[in-house]
């Protein structure tokens, strides 16, 4: 990673750093794995919704009534789909590498078509839960 | 093993296997562990949310408060807890370093703590009916 700590001046003030993200071409593997990450972050922060959810359950009528507000307003909607998809991506995207784990799915063509798996299968589960779950309000 | 190895390392260092960090392999197992838990339990905390009738304070203690939904969440609450202290362990590692890394892991487990006491908490005050 580019951490070196070059002197601001001298021979070593000029010296490449390891290239990032920045440098090189998108591709799918690529891609998904900087998207397993931020999926990862966005379920660690999220959690703090689940429990203000809980709680607010806990607590009593009034309390709840404000989360039920909250959640049921366009944001809260918004946040909940986004949320549903980043629970899948992640879900999808922690079962292939469960499949790396066991040595499988390192060629070519599996690399790519597990990666663009991960995306389409959790778009279409998102849809496909928000479908049942809007059909039964 | 080679013979340089087997003279370097300690015969009982060599039996634990567990190198100079003294921890081995424990947070990679256990990222895994609690990654294969999460699959159903995700699933079900899905489900769960999903099918939730209506939305009113009563229907709604009634559901979380079920024995096997409440099981379920507070199972889904351990892992998921123990899985994303790992996980964001390993991105603080990648990204922070100096002074600032200590103070990310010591509020990551606070964090990842707390969450855990909070909604286990909560999930059994419903479920026990208080």
């Amino acid at each position: 990673m580019a951490e070196a700590k070059a002197p601001a001046t001298g021979p070593a003030a000029n010296r490449p750093l390891s290239p990032h993200l920045q440098v090189w071409r998108w591709t799918w593997t690529m891609a998904m794995s900087v998207f397993h990450r931020a999926t990862a972050i966005a379920l660690y922060v999220g959690t703090i919704l689940l429990v203000y959810w809980l709680v607010a359950l806990a607590s009593g009528p009034e309390t709840f009534a404000t989360a039920q507000w909250l959640f049921g307003s366009w944001l809260g909607y918004l946040v909940l789909f986004g949320y549903t998809w980043v629970i899948f991506h992640h879900c999808l995207g922690g079962v292939r590498h469960l499949i790396w784990d066991t040595g499988r799915g390192f060629g070519p063509t599996e690399r790519f078509n597990l990666a663009r798996g991960t995306l389409i299968g959790s778009i279409a589960l998102t849809l496909l839960t928000w479908i049942v779950a809007l059909s039964l309000r | 093993m080679s013979e340089f190895d087997f003279k370097i390392r300690t015969p009982i260092g060599r039996v634990r296997g567990l190198g100079s960090a003294k921890a081995g392999t424990e947070h990679f197992w256990r990222q895994r562990l609690t990654a294969i838990a999460n699959i159903p339990l995700v699933l079900a905390f899905v489900i769960i949310v999903a099918l939730m009738p209506g939305s009113d304070f009563v229907t709604a203690r009634a559901l979380i408060g079920q024995p096997l939904v409440a099981i379920l969440l507070i199972l889904l609450v351990i892992s998921a807890t123990i899985h994303m202290r790992i996980g964001m362990q390993v991105i603080i590692e990648d990204y922070v370093h100096g002074g600032g890394k200590v103070l990310a892991l010591l509020a990551n487990t606070f964090f990842a703590v707390i969450i855990a006491a909070a909604a286990i908490f909560a999930v059994l005050k419903i479920a026990f009916g208080m």
